[in-house]
């Protein structure tokens, strides 16, 4: 498993890319993906819609559990992906690319996001 | 990310005598009824759907088997569990349960007849104890003899229609005849085995006892024997799905020492009928009355008009009233929808029944009520 070194990362296992425009691409890690197992349901937010960094902004649902869905960044969702929402499984076989999950116009960003070294440390792999 | 289920750490899990093939396979494994198991090697929808076309491997060590022998077993049996042991036929199996004296049950069970004097009984991991326990002291005042042996097997499962067929490639054992809830004993791959047709998945499926030290041999055997036929080795998490897609309870969800077996939709299981008295029989007598009169609430299946899914303890809704719980609940592989087994109240438990649906952490998604069960094979 390699977390791609461009990114940075939240303890709660998101990834965050670079913002462009000061919009950056929110989706979870390999590693998470991994430990739900395949997703069947993921209830992104809506853009417009104000997220809060480590806060709860939605849901992914596995075959076995739950999971809320943390905003590594606060700002304002710009867009959710649709193909996520069509095809959950996005997230199991694509996690850093075609299984991004929203993208968000950044006001505030934590101190604490891990480089792609440090996330790789603090997940064991 | 945060899960919001609870993981049961236990500092010692039991490990079985495939578990470093499972590492060596990749499996993510997990902590259940304090056994460390595979829970899936790879994607639980693919290794589920391997299942329902062509076949799966299974460990299944964890089930606790129990060993009752004597002249009197048929007649132990038969006071310790709510079935007519004694009426089935040697090389055959019968699904039964064992009830505690207010007919709450203790647990599910499967028991061969193994000979005319012995029987193998088999629990789940999570009771195996407390069947053991009760299977003993039950048993005190009869000619028969409880032995533990839950130490001696191993238990490995083919399942699925490719099944038989990879199953004959590697024994002599009349598996034409041997029928479904039928064993006996045989040598698969060089390997002496309890061969017998049962499972746990809705499908065709033989599960074989083996000694411990003969299961890394039958696995690899029954892997390269099932290579050609697409057989994967699945893990715990699609057992969930496939016996939930055929509607078969679990314990602990579905069945519990709460409910009695007519609670459960599952009073043809208790024989009042046989010989002799039974534990539990008087309460049972009054639960079937209740369940014939007056029905608590029924089990019945519900499926999803959306994409959420139910988990067990949601409650089920109507008219904005609880009328019921959900004891079990998942994406279902075949239907392509989330499906649940839910205990009802009684007035909304007809098939298609309107204006039902389940409260998902607080938004309430119509369901549609089904029979049960949601899947079944073609024969």
């Amino acid at each position: 498993m390699s977390n791609p070194q461009q990114l940075r990362y939240s303890k709660e296992h998101e990834w965050l890319s670079a913002a462009e425009d000061g919009v950056a691409t929110v989706g979870i890690t390999e590693f998470a993906a991994n430990a739900l197992g395949d997703v069947v349901y993921a209830q992104l937010p809506e853009a417009g819609a104000t997220v809060t960094a480590g806060e709860s902004c939605g849901e992914l649902e596995s075959t076995k559990s739950v999971s809320d869905l943390y905003s590594p960044v606060s700002g304002e969702v710009t867009e959710f992906n649709q193909d996520v929402v069509d095809d959950p499984s996005l997230v199991n076989s694509e996690p850093f690319t075609g299984g991004w999950l929203f993208k968000v116009r950044v006001t505030e960003e934590p101190a604490d996001l891990l480089s792609a070294d440090e996330y790789a440390e603090f997940s064991g792999n | 990310m945060s899960s919001t289920e609870p993981h049961h750490a236990s500092p010692q899990p039991r490990r079985t005598a495939l578990d470093a093939l499972h590492r060596s396979l990749g499996a993510t494994m997990t902590d259940f009824a304090g056994w460390d198991m595979p829970l899936r090697y790879g994607s639980e929808r693919d290794e589920h759907l391997a299942v329902r076309t062509r076949a799966g491997l299974f460990d299944l060590s964890h089930m606790g088997e129990i060993t009752v022998t004597g002249p009197a077993a048929a007649a132990a049996l038969n006071y310790a569990l709510v079935g007519n042991i004694a009426s089935v036929g040697v090389g055959r199996a019968r699904y039964t349960m064992i009830c505690r004296t207010d007919g709450g049950i203790l647990d599910d069970l499967i028991v061969y007849r193994l000979g005319e004097t012995e029987y193998m009984v088999v629990a789940n991991a999570s009771n195996a104890q407390v069947v053991l326990d009760a299977l003993t002291e039950r048993a005190a005042g009869f000619d028969a003899e409880v032995r533990d042996d839950r130490d001696n097997y191993a238990l490995i499962a083919v399942q699925g229609p490719e099944s038989p067929g990879i199953l004959k490639s590697l024994t002599d054992a009349d598996l034409d005849g041997l029928k479904y809830y039928a064993g006996l004993p045989g040598t698969v791959a060089g390997v002496s085995a309890l061969i017998a047709r049962t499972g746990y998945t809705g499908e065709d499926g033989f599960e074989l006892f083996v000694a411990p030290g003969d299961a890394e041999k039958l696995w690899q055997a029954l892997t390269d024997a099932g290579a050609d036929a697409g057989l994967v080795p699945c893990g715990l998490s699609c057992r969930d799905t496939l016996r939930l897609e055929a509607g078969m309870p679990l314990y602990g969800h579905e069945l519990t020492t709460e409910l009695t077996p007519f609670d459960a939709g599952l009073g043809r299981v208790v024989k009042f009928e046989k010989e002799g008295d039974f534990v539990g029989r008087e309460a049972l007598l009054a639960a079937a009355g209740r369940a014939e009169q007056n029905p608590p609430r029924v089990l019945v299946g519900l499926v999803a008009e959306g994409r959420r899914v139910p988990r067990a303890g949601y409650p089920v809704v109507a008219g904005g009233e609880v009328i019921g719980e959900v004891t079990s609940g998942a994406p279902s592989p075949t239907l392509g929808k989330p499906i649940a087994m839910a205990y009802v109240d009684a007035a909304h438990a007809a098939p298609g029944s309107a204006g039902v649906g389940v409260d998902i952490r607080g938004s309430h998604e119509p369901y549609e009520v089904v029979a049960l069960p949601f899947y079944k094979r073609q024969k």
